[in-house]
């Protein structure tokens, strides 16, 4: 439980998607002229995310990494079908997004109507595919991996609504004309990247099982040093 | 025979065979360098710009992945044009782009793994890199093969171009190294800056500007 807020503190603050990756830049940029647009994509990035993550690490533990494929039969242990991931990975996400998009249409037209046109831009959203791509790397349990896409779904909504509402407040101010729209944003987004970095000093009141295990080696060879300290003293 | 057909009938001649690198076609190559530029104006493909550009090494490796991929998916979706229903283009699209990215992959792992490992999931995202996905979609589904094939050379360049550009400045400014290479004294203490993406975004906020102000782009 206590990794879990832990993992969900860090992918919203400090391993945030768009501050410490830059993943989703493109759609980032491009809809953050606009709070209430910013907040629609934002809610789509979070509901796919939170949907699709989870359906990649199924796809990835039980068909792709090495071994995977055990639950079929013995047999099959030694096949490796990560060199599929990409494929599978892309696959998974476009059909989840063309079938909601489906669903979104039929069932609730008002929804659509406002977030409808985000969901097409969201299958090549990079942070989608990113955080899936972060699976193999990170060794995460199911609950874990769960936690983690909601986590770095909000993240991103919070990075895009607050880009916004600078943008709209930038409209009265006097920008050289070159450095008007992308390069001014760049230079926002750069130094609330650094604002984001202070998270990067946190430390986190949790730790997660190897650190702990980690901290339980140390302290256990400090005791023994100890021990053969005092055994030392008492010999002589 | 008069003048005016003769001139009708050299038009029609050259409708049917342009030379391979008529004006027009130049344009293709050179156009996305600087007042086309997908970086700087167009604004695809800016996550790997910021993520990868930390050293020229792998930028130089991402730079050339990225020419492979697009030139290839812009020649083969172009190829198939005509038999892509529209309205599962972009899934279309996406597996050819994950196949050819699946074999970018698995050259680096094999020829160059050590930066294979250092650009790890960004090699992966070449899939979702608008630059791969925009041009598909703006050129490659309504244009030849060899047009969208000059597109995605000129295309790949005008992002090359700019990536090393910024890895340049970073690497030198950041570790003094170039290539890995130390050209700077050892009295100069690297910019921890420069080495976070953060000192990239302000980086190409710059580069922007002063692109911008050369030819004359403004966004309103």
């Amino acid at each position: 439980m206590e990794n879990l807020l832990n993992i969900f503190v860090k992918s919203i603050f400090i391993d945030n998607m768009i501050f410490a990756y830059f993943l989703g830049m493109c759609s980032y940029l491009a809809v953050s002229k606009k709070y209430k647009t910013a907040a629609g994509l934002g809610m789509a990035v979070i509901f796919v995310l939170g949907i699709t993550i989870p359906l990649n690490w199924l796809a990835y533990n039980f068909l792709l990494k090495e071994g995977a494929l055990t639950w079929i039969s013995e047999d099959f242990a030694s096949i490796d079908l990560e060199v599929l991931k990409f494929i599978v990975f892309i696959a998974i996400v476009a059909a989840f997004v063309q079938l909601t998009e489906m669903a979104v249409e039929k069932f609730s037209p008002s929804l659509y109507n406002s977030l409808g046109i985000f969901l097409p831009l969201i299958a090549v959203n990079c942070s989608i595919l990113g955080g899936a791509l972060f699976l193999p790397t990170r060794d995460y349990e199911f609950v874990e991996a769960i936690t983690f896409s909601l986590g770095s779904g909000i993240g991103w909504f919070l990075a895009v609504v607050s880009l916004a509402a600078i943008r709209e407040k930038m409209a009265y101010a006097d920008v050289p004309k070159p450095l008007r729209g992308l390069g001014i944003t760049f230079i926002i987004v750069g130094l609330m990247a650094f604002g984001f970095m202070s998270f990067g000093g946190f430390e986190l009141p949790f730790k997660n099982k190897e650190q702990q295990q980690a901290e339980l080696e140390k302290t256990s060879q400090n005791t023994e040093d100890v021990k053969e300290v005092s055994v030392a003293n008492f010999s002589e | 025979m008069s003048t005016e057909t003769l001139e009708k009938e050299v038009n029609e001649v050259k409708k049917t065979s342009e030379p391979l690198l008529s004006k027009k076609r130049r344009t293709l190559l050179t156009n996305p360098l600087d007042e086309d530029n997908p970086i700087t104006i167009q604004v695809l493909g800016i996550c790997s710009a910021l993520a990868v550009t930390v050293a020229l090494k792998p930028t130089m490796v991402m730079a050339i992945a990225v020419t492979a991929v697009l030139v290839l998916a812009n020649v083969v979706i172009s190829a198939l044009r005509n038999t892509i229903p529209n309205r599962i283009r972009i899934i279309v699209q996406l597996v050819v782009v994950a196949s050819l990215v699946a074999i970018v992959d698995q050259v680096l792992k094999a020829y160059s793994y050590d930066v294979w490992k250092e650009l790890s999931v960004f090699i992966g995202l070449i899939i979702t890199n608008c630059i791969v996905m925009g041009r598909l979609e703006a050129f490659a589904l309504g244009n030849k093969p060899w047009d969208a094939m000059l597109d995605g050379l000129g295309n790949s360049f005008g992002y090359a171009w700019i990536i090393l550009a910024i890895a340049f400045f970073r690497e030198l400014t950041g570790s003094g190294k170039l290539f890995g290479i130390k050209v700077l004294p050892d009295e100069y203490i690297g910019n921890g800056v420069m080495m976070s993406p953060a000192g990239a975004c302000i980086l190409l906020g710059v580069l922007i500007w002063i692109i911008r102000s050369r030819n004359g782009y403004v966004e309103d």
